[in-house]
């Protein structure tokens, strides 16, 4: 008489009929709680068309500014503003944050780009405003990040 | 009569659809690429504490003034915002042959001015006019369309061989000058 008798015959399969609910789960559960987009914005953004426009290379130099009007405006006015990092700025404190995205980056500092996404309703003045500040702050190489347009 | 027949098993084996849905997953996974951003690059000119005059020749600039309005004034005549692609070109291929317009393409500078109140779309849509009249001429001295130049343009890993050459041959020279502050 032996103590380990084998058990009887049951059905020794795991039930995997689930299996494709879960991994769907899974898919679902990603697709949603994705998010793209690093900022929240605080000001409108429909970017300008152009159609001679180019593909930003090296994604880690690259740091962005938004001008817009914002979308609170009994918060914070109907003027169009600058957003940096879920924060809308003055344009003076414009240098201090590249100065800060330069340091991020460590020795590339000096290959910064930025990528200033204005809203098409925006007026030169603000724009204007944000290029001398990037000139003080010596970070020269700007795009103006447009969607595309088809060619005629 | 009708018989029924014994029936079988009616599961479906479901076992391998989990490997589907992971083919899939991972179909997804190495496919997507997150847009990167895409616009107009230009290069900001440095700041500079004493301001020496270059004195470039008239002949070699080409004024463009967007006021706010958002009218055009190119060469001090009104112009439309479609017909300034075409002047532009002409300016910059002149090469001397009109006394009034540029002496070569290497010479040729476009000077945009704009105003505090223009619009920043009709900015863009200058902008975008001016680059396409180089981007046409340089296509055009490579032998290629537009579209192809626009894709060397964005890749620049596919060499070609004219591509550096038509970079010399005719430079993208636009300056900005400082901008009003009064309606103009």
């Amino acid at each position: 008489m032996s103590k380990f008798k084998k058990k009887s015959n049951t059905s020794q399969d795991i039930p995997t009929s689930s299996l494709p609910d879960i991994i769907f789960m899974l898919l679902f559960f990603f697709m949603v709680s994705t998010v793209m987009r690093e900022t929240d914005l605080l000001v409108e953004n429909t970017l300008p068309q152009a159609s001679q426009i180019v593909k930003l290379h090296q994604k880690s130099l690259v740091s962005h500014v938004y001008v817009g009007k914002p979308k609170e405006t009994d918060k914070y006015g109907k003027e169009p503003r600058i957003q940096v990092n879920d924060a809308l700025i003055e344009p003076k404190q414009v240098p201090q944050f590249i100065i800060e995205e330069k340091n991020k980056l460590g020795e590339d500092g000096a290959k910064i780009t930025i990528s200033m996404k204005a809203d098409d309703e925006a007026k030169m003045g603000i724009v204007i405003d944000v290029k001398q500040q990037l000139r003080e702050a010596n970070a020269l190489k700007l795009n103006y990040a447009a969607r595309p347009k088809p060619i005629n | 009569m009708i018989k029924k027949k014994p029936r079988q098993s009616t599961e479906i084996n479901a076992s391998s659809m989990a490997d589907i849905a992971f083919l899939l997953l991972i179909f997804f996974l190495v496919t997507t690429t997150i847009a990167s951003d895409r616009g107009l690059p230009i290069r900001l000119p440095p700041k500079t504490e004493d301001k020496q005059d270059i004195i470039i020749p008239e002949r070699n600039i080409f004024n463009v003034f967007l006021n706010s309005n958002n009218q055009l004034l190119v060469e001090e005549n009104l112009m439309q915002m479609e017909d300034v692609k075409e002047a532009a070109k002409e300016f910059i291929m002149n090469n001397g042959k009109d006394p009034k317009s540029s002496d070569s393409p290497q010479k040729a500078i476009i000077s945009l001015k704009t105003d505090r109140g223009t619009d920043y779309a009709a900015y863009i849509n200058v902008m975008d006019e001016l680059k396409s009249a180089y981007n046409e001429l340089r296509a055009e001295y490579m032998g290629l369309t537009l579209t192809q130049y626009l894709r060397l343009e964005n890749n620049p890993n596919g060499e070609h061989p004219k591509y550096d050459d038509a970079k010399k041959a005719i430079p993208y020279q636009l300056s900005e000058a400082e901008p009003t502050s009064v309606g103009g």
